[in-house]
């Protein structure tokens, strides 16, 4: 009798029970047959099962896709060439070509710029830490420990670019006179040969300092390591220990291996557990991990997250601290209680901006409830509205107060950064704490210390400038300098402005030649003779629906450099101003850096810039005042600042 | 025997349907594969070189999105050597663009030099931002150099594929964020 036929087309669906063969002829089904016929079912089945898994690889992709399609190099697009010519407009007869603002922007040059060492060398700042070249990028645990501040941060020792990325440091007594010490932490383990990335501090109650930091393995997967001082004794704590079981953590199941990094400090709960916060992502929802622990080397993922947000990509560099509802003083990482709100911070991957909301911890279910949903992390308020990144707060219990660190990058080009042997600068640190006035902003002030470097000041006092004019400001020198100003505006000119339905940014702008009634009006930093180049750093005022007034801070770069490879956008951001509250700021000018702040630090705007012209001697400071009708009335007080010299800590190594 | 030889022609009866199913799978893979190319090229500015430039690399067809990203580098890193090559030569010929043409050569090698092992060493450790900080330094250098030759440049297909392929990496880089 002839075998029975196993080889059945694939397409025809398969019946246990189908004894029909292809000549038609039928036989009862036999053992071998039955055999044959369920080894090709299973065939059949592992062939649908692969298209099915294919389809499914597909279905996450598709899911991914969700993105706007990347625009090219927004913060590096160089300027149209536009006239140069300044054009008058606005105020009649009284006002000459000089007097009046330039408009429109400057002719930048198109051809490359080409940098000198002596422009590029004044960039470098003179206050502001910095490590004696190459690359640096985020702080990492920062701490005071036996009467130094330490400041760690991310350092490439190769390079002027990011890569080979190990732990920097540095020592100082006051936050600002800063002295290098040798790298504390190296690439030498598997758990961190990739790289040893960001982490934080704790200081334990009997004084010991323990150090969770994201290592990058040999295998690229993100971990979080163990480290802490060699010897507790030596107050610069030079040489660092990493625990012999790193790691302490990998990602759990669910997270991807390089969307977990950069642990908290920790803080220390009413249940007798420590615990930390990591930042990551489920799909294109930024999270906050939570995880507990009591020895910092086993830990236990909390079932939810501290807090996410839809939409807003991985959260890297979480932060979350307590701040005083009445404002005054800095709070323990650890502290709480009802006069206590908390404060959640992620730099979003996606955009390169570091973004807090103001909330209220529940540590009992260890939730975080933001006060105001429309402005939650990530699509709320930000630090600073520049460059401003992968920031880090810590408790300063020598002074009490809560202590802000940022980096700061570069918005040159990098053969720039390569010519030049260095990139990236810390800001100055500043305090943090929560504005009592208006319940909802974070307050940012420089740290009392930078005012130590205050040397001779100018005062100037009820300076009226007119409408569509500038004002030299006569001054030794004006590449370190501390400014502090108020500013009034014309009051019948307020109340009389007719109201409009302006939607003003301080992105899409003009800039500073973006004139309405009332302003812009503040000051040109960084601005030579002829004011070729100039960085407008000021307040533009709205009067919106019911006569409310709407202020708006900026710093505008457009007109900062004849150079066409540097970041011209405009920054800035809506400033709460109060019923009686004047107009002020407070710039720090340090060569390549503006940091500015408005109001006592509602808002915040860090820039650099890249003069070629308005460096050295010949670099000015001017009022402006670019409104068409409204005078405004200035008074100023500025410091020349002295250097930091920060510089090696002599005879170590 | 007879058994072995039922067992025999039931597994040699299987050989046809097992290569049939490979033949299906394997072109359901590769359809998937392109597919994957596909998608990702469509969230890029170029979407046709970014499909010929990935396609040109058979390591492209197993590759998730970072391993598109290193390839597209990778191609970046090409067509800049073989500007740089080209700009070094030019120099020799034409000392009327001496000027222009070494300020270009500086674009290429800080290209060279910086932006590509940035890129590359970002998306193997697994910090991808940084990446796209170099793919986007590049694409400027590239348009750098092109400007100073005011509308004259001899380098300008050079220019333009860097430029363009330097945007193509950056926005596969934007899909790993």
């Amino acid at each position: 009798m002839a075998d029975p036929n196993p080889f059945l087309p694939i397409s025809q669906p398969l019946h246990p029970t189908d004894t029909s063969l292809p000549d038609g002829s039928h036989r009862p089904p036999s053992k071998k047959l039955l055999l044959g016929v369920f080894s090709g079912l299973f065939l059949v089945f592992l062939f649908l099962a692969l298209i099915n898994d294919q389809k499914g690889s597909q279905q996450s992709i598709h899911s991914q896709e969700d993105e706007n399609v990347a625009s090219l190099a927004s913060s590096k697009e160089s300027a149209k060439p536009e006239i140069l010519r300044p054009i008058s407009r606005g105020v009649s007869a009284g006002v000459s070509e000089k007097a009046s603002l330039i408009s429109s922007g400057s002719e930048s040059s198109t051809d490359q710029y080409p940098w000198n060492n002596s422009m590029l060398s004044w960039q470098r700042t003179a206050f502001h830490f910095q490590p004696e070249k190459n690359w640096m990028n985020d702080p990492n645990g920062p701490l005071y420990y036996k009467g130094w501040y330490h400041f760690f941060y991310q350092y490439n020792p190769h390079a002027a670019v990011w890569g080979d990325i190990v732990w920097g440091h540095a020592v100082s007594r006051d936050l600002i006179h800063w002295l290098h010490l040798p790298l504390a932490m190296l690439a030498n383990q598997w758990y961190d040969q990739n790289g040893v990335w960001t982490g934080s501090a704790t200081i334990l109650p009997d004084g010991n300092v323990v150090m969770l930091y994201t290592g990058s393995t040999n295998e690229s997967v993100q971990v979080q390591n163990l480290a802490y001082p060699a010897d507790p004794n030596d107050p610069l704590l030079l040489e660092w220990t990493k625990y012999s079981g790193n790691p302490v953590l990998v990602p759990p199941p669910g997270i991807g291996t390089k969307d977990f990094r950069d642990p908290t400090t920790a803080w220390y709960t009413s249940e007798g557990k420590w615990r930390i916060s990591i930042g990551s992502k489920v799909g294109k929802s930024g999270i906050a991990l939570i995880y507990d622990t009591e020895d910092f080397i086993n830990y236990k993922l909390q079932p939810q997250a501290l807090h996410g947000v839809p939409g807003t990509g991985m959260w890297e560099c979480v932060d979350f601290y307590p701040v005083s509802r009445k404002g005054e003083h800095g709070l323990d990482t650890s502290d709480d209680g009802p006069e206590v709100k908390h404060v959640v911070k992620a730099s979003l991957d996606d955009d390169k901006h570091d973004y807090f909301a103001l909330g209220t911890y529940d540590e009992l279910n260890n939730t975080w409830t933001p006060d105001n949903p429309e402005i939650d992390v990530g699509i709320g308020l930000r630090y600073d509205y520049g460059i401003f990144y992968a920031s880090k707060t810590f408790y300063d219990q020598n002074k009490g107060r809560r202590v802000l660190w940022g980096w700061i990058g570069e918005s040159d080009s990098e053969v720039a950064d390569v010519k030049k042997g260095w990139a990236s600068l810390q800001g100055i640190p500043r305090t943090v704490s929560l504005d009592a006035k208006t319940g909802s902003n974070l307050l940012q002030w420089p740290v009392e210390e930078v005012e130590s470097l205050r040397l001779r000041s100018s005062e100037f006092d009820k300076v009226e400038v007119k409408p569509g004019s500038v004002v030299p400001l006569d001054l030794d020198a004006a590449t370190q300098l501390d400014i502090v100003a108020e500013f009034e505006l014309d009051k019948k000119v307020l109340r009389n402005t007719a109201e409009s339905n302006e939607e003003f940014s301080c992105r899409t702008s003009k800039g500073a030649a973006h004139r309405n009634a009332l302003g812009p009006f503040g000051l040109l930093v960084l601005a030579d003779d002829s004011l070729a180049e100039h960085t407008p750093v000021y307040f533009y005022v709205t009067k919106g629906s019911n006569g409310t007034l709407k202020t708006f801070f900026c710093t505008d770069q457009s007109r900062s450099s004849a150079a066409n490879d540097v970041n011209k956008q405009i920054y800035g951001n809506f400033v709460p101003v109060l019923e009686g509250e004047k107009f002020t700021l407070r710039i720090l000018v340090d060569h390549s850096i503006i940091e500015s702040f408005a109001q006592g630090g509602r808002t915040t705007i860090t820039s650099r810039v890249y003069p070629t012209r308005a460096i050295y001697g010949s670099a000015r400071l001017f009022l402006f005042n670019n409104a068409i009708e409204a005078n405004v009335t200035a008074s100023l007080k500025i410091w020349q600042m002295n250097t930091a010299f920060i510089r090696p800590y002599p005879n170590i190594r | 025997m007879k058994i072995s030889g039922t067992l025999t022609s039931i597994f040699l009866g299987h050989v046809p349907l097992l290569t049939m199913f490979l033949l299906i799978t394997q072109f359901s893979v590769a359809q998937s594969d392109a597919n994957m190319i596909s998608q990702t090229c469509k969230q890029t500015p170029y979407y046709n070189l970014c499909v010929s430039c990935l396609s040109s690399d058979p390591r492209s067809f197993k590759a998730d999105v970072r391993g598109l990203a290193l390839i597209m580098v990778n191609i970046v890193k090409a067509k800049a050597t073989m500007s740089l090559h080209f700009i070094n030569q030019l120099i020799q010929r034409r000392p009327g663009l001496k000027k222009p043409l070494s300020y270009c050569a500086d674009n290429y090698d800080a290209i060279l030099t910086a932006d590509i092992p940035e890129a590359v060493e970002a998306l193997q450790k697994g910090d991808p931002k940084f990446a796209q900080d170099g793919a986007n330094d590049a694409a400027n250098e590239a348009d750098l150099c092109e400007a100073n030759f005011h509308g004259k440049s001899p380098l300008t297909k050079f220019n333009k594929v860097v430029h363009d392929t330097s945007a193509t990496a950056s926005a596969i880089v934007q899909q790993l964020l």
